[in-house]
């Protein structure tokens, strides 16, 4: 069975690409399944059931969805194999921008969404700096230019992986993403690999429930904001 | 190669590659003097400041070295495209098109049929480079020959720039700050004077003229469609632009057609637009999902074109009586 990450901020078009290279490949005669990750609620598991394809949902309630991903993708590997399907996709939308699902050696897909500015692909953490394939969508409601630009800043944020464009609804491009999910490398165990990049530490008190605001409050892991005009020697 | 990298001094890296200052920036990371070399410097940085910026110093260094070659790569002419050939595949029905269509640089041709006819399928086959890979079969061949993948997959090196109807600005830039955006991700050498002209020639081509100063939300739809073509003529990195329908609202069709196709463009229009279909060198005829017919623009049709050109030219002149408070009383005078 082949195993693809799809990570991507929430809303950007995961499902609809995913949904467009899935028929494909459904077409070609593959059985596809569908890990999907969420924090609260999702109603991507109907959309996938209702054009057939199997989906597992894990909801991480309090914990960051893609933290949860890591403890629960090795089950959700065994159910792909259980229902033996040829090609099984995980789908999670980090929030923190920071965070990445993605894994060494598992091909890794990010995707952006051209409507949220040239300036966005600078500022996404590794989901996007260390992904083999970006796709980016809504290209279709942008101007020639902003699509030129966009994929300049895409590029510079990662020239080690292949970009390119697909509309998740009429699914121009999605021809070029079920390529590469074709030809993702086969998965048979995850037992001993690692993340490309860790995740975020995040062991402070606030993790834990505490609510209460002020310094006594902050142990573990607190790291303070700095201003300039406190600092000695420099006027505000 | 990557020991070499290493041991550059981090500010002549810089000098150079200016990329590399953009990327550590966004990353949050200072450089410093900049006398180190880029193998120290990294191993100095502190572990919490990588972790912060989400980076391995290996990754850091390895995405710095794909970085420069990269930007090396795209700042390195591309050679330009002759021709374009289409080869027919199948139209809705399964009837062969029977079809072998070579447009070479500089020809404009249009793309005629009722809505839904497969103008739209058409355009989405240039666009992709098709290989019989897409539900009409057609195949596209650069120069006589298949693309290779890395044409194929270099969105921002794409041969194919698409104008199409319903298209919006995000960024909150002013005409000449957007222009002069693209300008550089485009590395011309003249940054300030390519904006200057893009925006000049866009001005020739619409009625309404606009200052560089407004911000690229406020223009018309005229406006933005002048923008566009000027911008796809002069700066846009693709030798094919596919344009869905120009609305004659406050657009040159004419010198817009001449300004594309001046620079060496391969044009495709898909319209229902008389003034463009007759202005094309040829013209293909969809029909039932396929390319019924390939028409060469007649010696008849060219000389009503001229006529019908007067009578828009004539249309355009009320319109533009009316816009200024004018009253239309004189009788017209028809062309005959
Ligand atoms: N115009 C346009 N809309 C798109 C495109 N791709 C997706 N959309 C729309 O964007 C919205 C969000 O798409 P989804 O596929 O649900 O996004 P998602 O990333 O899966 O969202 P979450 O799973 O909730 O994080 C939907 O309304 C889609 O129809 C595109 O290429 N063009
Ligand atoms: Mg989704
Ligand atoms: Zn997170």
């Amino acid at each position: 069975m082949r195993l693809i990450t799809v990570a991507g901020s929430p809303s950007v078009g995961k499902t609809s690409v995913i949904l467009r290279a899935a028929e494909i490949l459904h077409r070609d005669g593959l059985a596809v399944g569908i890990a999907k990750f969420d924090s609260l609620s999702t109603g991507d598991d109907a959309l996938y059931e209702q054009r057939g394809f199997p989906v597992v949902t894990g909801l991480a309630g309090a914990l960051c969805p893609d933290h949860y991903f890591v403890s629960n993708i090795e089950d959700c590997l065994a159910w792909g194999q259980r229902r033996g399907l040829d090609v099984l996709i995980s789908e999670s939308a980090g929030l923190c921008n920071r965070c990445s699902p993605h894994i060494d050696g598992i091909y890794a897909l990010c995707v952006v969404d051209a409507l949220a500015g040239v300036h966005t692909p600078r500022k996404i953490g590794p989901m996007l700096r260390l992904a083999d394939l970006v796709v980016i969508t809504k290209g279709d409601i942008v101007s020639q230019v902003e699509r030129e630009v966009f994929a300049y800043q895409v590029r510079l944020a990662n020239p080690g992986a292949r970009a390119l464009f697909c509309n998740g609804i009429t699914g121009q491009g999605a021809d070029e993403v079920a390529r590469a999910l074709r030809n993702a490398p086969v998965v048979p165990e995850l037992e001993g690999r690692h993340l490309r990049f860790p995740m975020p530490a995040a062991v402070c008190p606030y993790c834990v429930g505490e609510t209460a605001i002020g310094e006594t409050h902050q142990r573990g892991n607190v790291k303070k904001m700095r201003f300039r005009d406190l600092e000695s020697g420099v006027n505000p | 190669m990557s020991g070499a990298l290493e041991r550059t001094p981090l500010h002549l890296l810089l000098d150079r590659h200016p990329c590399v200052g953009d990327f550590l920036g966004a990353l949050g990371l200072d450089a410093g003097d900049g006398q180190r070399p880029l193998g120290d410097w990294l191993r100095h940085l502190p572990d919490e400041e990588l972790f912060d910026a989400g980076m391995a110093r290996e990754q850091m260094l390895a995405h710095i070295q794909r970085l420069i070659g990269e930007v090396e790569d795209m700042a390195r002419a591309s050679r330009p495209l002759r021709s374009l050939t289409l080869l027919g595949g199948r139209d809705k029905s399964g009837q062969a098109e029977n079809v072998e269509l070579e447009v070479r640089a500089g020809e404009v041709v249009c793309i005629v049929g009722p809505t839904g006819s497969g103008k739209s399928r058409l355009l989405a086959d240039i666009e992709c480079l098709a290989q019989g890979d897409t539900p009409t079969g057609r195949r596209i061949l650069l120069d006589g020959q298949p693309p290779g993948d890395e044409r194929r997959y270099a969105p921002d090196r794409k041969l194919v720039a698409q104008l199409s109807q319903n298209m919006n600005f995000v960024v909150d830039l002013s005409v000449r700050d957007f222009i002069t955006l693209h300008a550089r991700c485009r590395m011309v050498a003249d940054v300030e004077g390519m904006a200057e002209q893009v925006i000049a020639c866009a001005n020739g081509l619409t009625g309404e003229k606009f200052s560089p100063e407004v911000s690229v939300t406020q223009l018309s739809g005229g406006q933005t469609r002048a923008l566009m073509i000027a911008d796809a003529a002069l700066l846009s990195a693709s030798p094919v632009v596919l344009i869905d329908e120009i609305e004659n609202a406050g657009v040159d069709r004419k010198r817009a057609l001449r300004l594309l196709s001046g620079g060496d463009k391969i044009v495709l229009i898909s319209t229902h637009d008389p003034l463009l279909a007759l202005r094309g060198d040829r013209r293909l005829v969809i029909r039932n999902g396929g390319i019924a017919e390939v028409i060469t623009t007649g010696d008849g049709e060219r000389d009503n074109l001229e006529r019908l050109e007067t009578l828009d030219g004539l249309l355009m002149d009320v319109r533009d009586r009316l816009r200024r408070g004018l009253r239309i009383e004189d009788r017209l005078e028809w062309p005959h």
